[in-house]
């Protein structure tokens, strides 16, 4: 992280002492950092204060690859603190007995587009596609979402309790992408993942050549209009991007004048400076051995390859360079580049080694995601290949929450981080499994058997609906 | 020469195996009949050529010779009923894709049998699942009507059945007044002079070829319909719209109607039940994702049952590729409160009876042997079938993904890149 977030962590940073502490030498402070904020719409989330909750006799899948039986889970001030067989209540503990029951980490889905394509999907809710140009890496998708979308508390009630909510698919470069607590706020600011990087997202294949080459009724529409110019589309503005990064760094060295602000390199230059990870659509084998080559040409990573519909034919390419595959079980067909698509997809990528994802890219896919994981388990078991359920776990919360930069306070069970659980009815890779009890940061978010505890939105208020199950 | 003759012998050997009809004996941990016999546990299924002839428990006689499968489930072969599989091959090529005629100058009239692929992949990715007959469902075009839909096996057989002009499809609601200019009481309107058209064909047609909104082809091809002799299947979600198909129904009483969507059915339900109308429903459908869709709820299905509504679940949502998902969506709507064997009933007998399908759907003495086996509970996401028989043949469960699939499991190149592998 070269770039920090949040004032707080700034004034953390010793060197920057000037610029928080009100010094009186602020203005001679040659810095990036300095010269602009990195973080003007901060999280305001904080954690709902909840009692300890002690969960007893569970299946406990603790999200790093081991199933406890009979195993014991102690949520406390947000956090996890004990996960084993045998854990006293603290006092004013709540106990739920999970007997029969299974234990999870929350799941964290890292390709919804809820808050932008929110239901109803009427026409004055399409914000998650700034479709005005090939290139948008200035809009930011926190600047679409609509924090009263129903889908929220949908995608609650399916243990989503982390998701990133990402820019649609129509441009080179789509914007960024934001990190979000699927906790109900008001605003999008009290929803954010506190401190959690900034990601960008870009796309490979036919969605931006059909958007802008033949857009807009026009022939030709203009650029990109095959994955030529995609791919000359990227390279452009990455060089552009390395430009800017280097009038900056320049002005750090040297002082003088501030170069002037562009909000579209911001964004790229994140990217080069390590500091924004970068989320790539991306359906085609070859398609994404040509990004890993394009990425290091420029020198930055993809962080994860999406709906990666033939990841399962370079597998060991993607293991090797180190980049996530973020996958659906089985969706195929619905255009060229998804007619390849296999059910195995998703373990055949785990087989060898490298990072598998099962994520929704969908309203409805997001509300059992679990599913989704069981379906590709199985399909990949028939295959021959045997991940044990405790492994194949890791590709709902620990996977996920690595591809977000999120992964050392959230994702698993491990003592310190933060009490995002799951109660399950049953073993979660059955069709029947519901979520019971969803808490986030130790607070019980929803309970499936308590309707005061289960969310409503703005929108659906006095109407015949009002929520799932009126 | 020899060597030719021999490897067209042995071609044809092959390519015919499948064909002959067989005897089998098939044995069930669970046997789930859909009839007054239950769920028979260590059940048999005894199939003789295209017909199931013995349905009973672990000691029922069996004929020898026969071929034996043992399961742990054995259903009757499931029906997707409410699907687009055949008429597309990928859904964003044109060129690939039969589903709707948005230039056409007819509509109802357009018969979707024409379109029919048998070789399309999405058949065997379908049947590999456990289904064995598509309910096939043309899209809207350009106007209410989007023609004639047909019903057809999985087999993929290039020389498939088909019951052809099974139901007429027509879309209200949202969709319906966006196609009939803009508004419901236009496609209300519409529809009501449709089926006068309809039904005065062919008096009215002698000396003009134009109805009030139907031209003669499309007049023809409605006139069934509009006599109560062909099943309308109509598209409608919001109870108000629900309400006007059963106003319709009521003012003619001969219409007979299956209603596809229904996301708001469980508010009119006495009514769906009182009048007897069954509906197709997407068991997924719990969002307001459209103002047609506010009271959508994963309950719908459990509430319609309770009501005693006949309904069947399907993918509606995505009908060409993934119509095999309705185990997953029945499923869920078990977790939802739908008891069991509602939900199964929902995938088999009850798509069934809305479409005519005689004897289909069920295990039953007399059948037609569409049997499915299964290595676990066929609504589980974790199974899949292990023997799937459509009218006495035992299917393929390969399918042109499982191919790709067996082409990668290795990744070695050493020696020849993955194209010189054909699994």
């Amino acid at each position: 992280m070269r770039i920090l977030y949040g004032l707080a962590a700034v004034c953390a940073a010793a060197l920057l002492l000037s610029a928080c502490g009100g010094g009186d030498d602020a203005d001679k402070a040659a810095s990036s950092e300095d010269a602009f904020d990195r973080n003007p719409y901060p999280s305001t989330y904080a954690p709902y204060p909840n009692a300890p909750v002690l969960i007893t006799n569970a299946t406990i899948l603790d999200g790093e690859g081991n199933l406890i039986e009979d195993g014991s889970l102690l949520l406390q001030d947000g956090k996890i603190v004990a996960l084993g067989a045998d854990i006293e209540a603290p006092e004013g503990a709540e106990t739920i007995d999970a007997t029969g029951r299974w234990v999870t980490p929350g799941i964290i889905d890292n390709h919804s587009h809820l808050g932008v394509y929110p239901s109803p999907g009427v026409t004055a809710h399409g914000d998650g596609n700034e479709i005005s140009a090939p290139v948008t890496a200035e809009v930011w998708s926190e600047h679409g979402v609509w924090p009263q979308d129903p889908g929220f508390t949908r995608a609650i009630a399916g243990g989503i309790t982390s998701l990133q909510v990402l820019p649609g698919s129509a441009n080179l470069f789509g914007g960024r992408g934001v990190i979000l607590k699927n906790v109900p706020s008001r605003t999008v600011q009290g929803m954010k993942f506190p401190d959690a990087p900034y990601t960008l997202k870009m796309a490979c294949g036919e969605n931006p050549k059909r958007v802008y080459g033949y857009g807009g009724g026009r022939f030709p529409g203009g650029a990109p209009y095959s994955r030529m110019g995609n791919v000359a589309g990227y390279r452009q503005a990455w060089i552009k991007a390395a430009e800017y990064k280097r009038k900056w760094e320049k002005f750090e060295d040297e002082g003088g004048e501030a170069p002037a602000r562009d909000l579209e390199l911001d964004t790229l230059a994140g990217v080069l400076n390590g500091d924004i990870l970068v989320h790539m659509h991306c359906y085609r084998a070859d398609e994404m051995a040509q990004i890993m080559d394009m990425s290091k040409e420029f020198g930055y990573k993809v962080t994860a390859f999406h709906h990666a519909v033939e990841s399962y034919k370079i597998a060991d390419k993607l293991a090797e360079y180190g980049a996530c595959s973020s996958m659906w079980a089985d969706w195929w067909g619905f255009k060229m580049e998804a007619y390849d698509g296999v059910r195995e997809n998703i373990p055949m990528v785990h087989k060898a080694g490298a990072c598998a994802i099962v994520h929704s890219d969908s309203d409805v896919g997001i509300q059992r995601l679990n599913q989704e994981a069981a379906k590709a388990w199985a399909d990949g078991l028939k295959a021959g290949i045997d991940i044990p359920k405790e492994v194949a776990w890791t590709w709902l919360s620990l996977n996920p929450a690595k591809s977000l930069g999120i992964d050392d306070r959230t994702g698993s069970l491990k003592p310190g981080k933060m009490a995002d659980v799951v109660v399950w009815s049953d073993d979660p890779f059955s069709v029947y499994a519901k979520a019971d009890q969803v808490f986030i940061d130790g607070a019980l978010m929803f309970d499936r058997d308590h309707p005061e505890t289960n969310p409503v939105m703005d929108f659906e208020i006095g109407q015949p609906g009002e929520g799932d199950r009126k | 020469m020899i060597r030719t003759l021999f490897t067209s012998v042995a071609a044809l050997g092959l390519a015919a195996a499948p064909a002959f009809a067989d005897t089998f004996v098939i044995r069930g941990e669970t046997v789930w009949t859909g009839t007054a016999q239950g769920t028979i546990e260590n059940g048999v299924v005894v199939i003789e050529d295209d017909r199931i002839v013995t349905v009973g428990g672990a000691d029922t006689e069996v004929p020898g010779g026969a071929t034996e499968i043992s399961a742990k489930w054995v259903t009757p072969g499931l029906i997707a009923s409410f699907a687009r599989t055949g008429l597309v091959e990928v859904g964003a090529e044109d060129s690939t894709n039969d589903t709707a005629a948005a230039m056409s100058p007819f509509s109802a009239a357009l018969n979707a049998a024409d379109g029919f692929n048998p070789d399309a992949t999405a058949i065997d990715v379908t049947r590999i699942e456990g289904f064995t007959r598509l309910v096939v469902v043309p899209n809207t075009g350009n106007a209410l009507f989007a023609g004639q839909g047909f019903v057809a096996d999985t087999s993929g057989d290039l020389d498939t059945e088909l019951d052809e002009k099974a139901f007429t499809f027509i879309k209200l609601g949202e969709a319906g007044a966006s196609l009939a200019g803009g508004s419901r009481q236009s496609a209300m309107a519409l529809l009501r002079a449709a089926l006068d058209d309809a039904r005065s064909y062919p008096a009215r047609y002698i000396t003009q070829n134009d109805g009030a909104v139907l031209n003669r082809i499309d007049a023809q091809a409605l006139s069934s319909a509009a006599r109560g002799q062909q099943l309308i299947l109509i598209e409608a979600s919001r109870a108000s719209d629900l309400n006007a198909v059963m106003d319709l129904a009521e003012e003619e009483p001969s219409l007979k109607i299956v209603i596809v969507g229904a996301d708001e059915a469980w508010r009119v339900a006495p009514r769906l039940a009182e009048m007897n109308i069954p509906v197709i429903i997407n068991a997924f459908s719990n969002l307001p994702g459209s103002f047609e869709k506010l009271a959508a709820t994963s309950e719908n299905a459990a509430r319609l049952a309770a009501a005693g509504v006949t309904f069947a679940i399907a993918n509606v949502g995505d009908s060409s590729h993934q119509a095999r998902l309705a185990t997953q969506l029945a499923g869920n709507a078990v977790a939802n409160g739908l008891s069991f064997d509602d939900a199964l009933a929902a995938l088999t007998s009850a798509p069934a009876d809305m479409f005519g399908l005689t004897g289909y759907g069920r295990l039953a003495p007399g059948a037609p042997a569409d049997v499915v086996g299964w290595d676990g509970d066929p609504l589980e996401v974790v199974s899949a079938p292990i023997a799937v028989i459509i009218a006495g043949e035992q299917q393929s469960l390969e399918s042109r993904q499982t191919r790709l699939r067996d082409r990668y499991l290795s990744l070695e190149e050493s020696e020849r890149p993955r194209a010189y592998t054909r699994p």
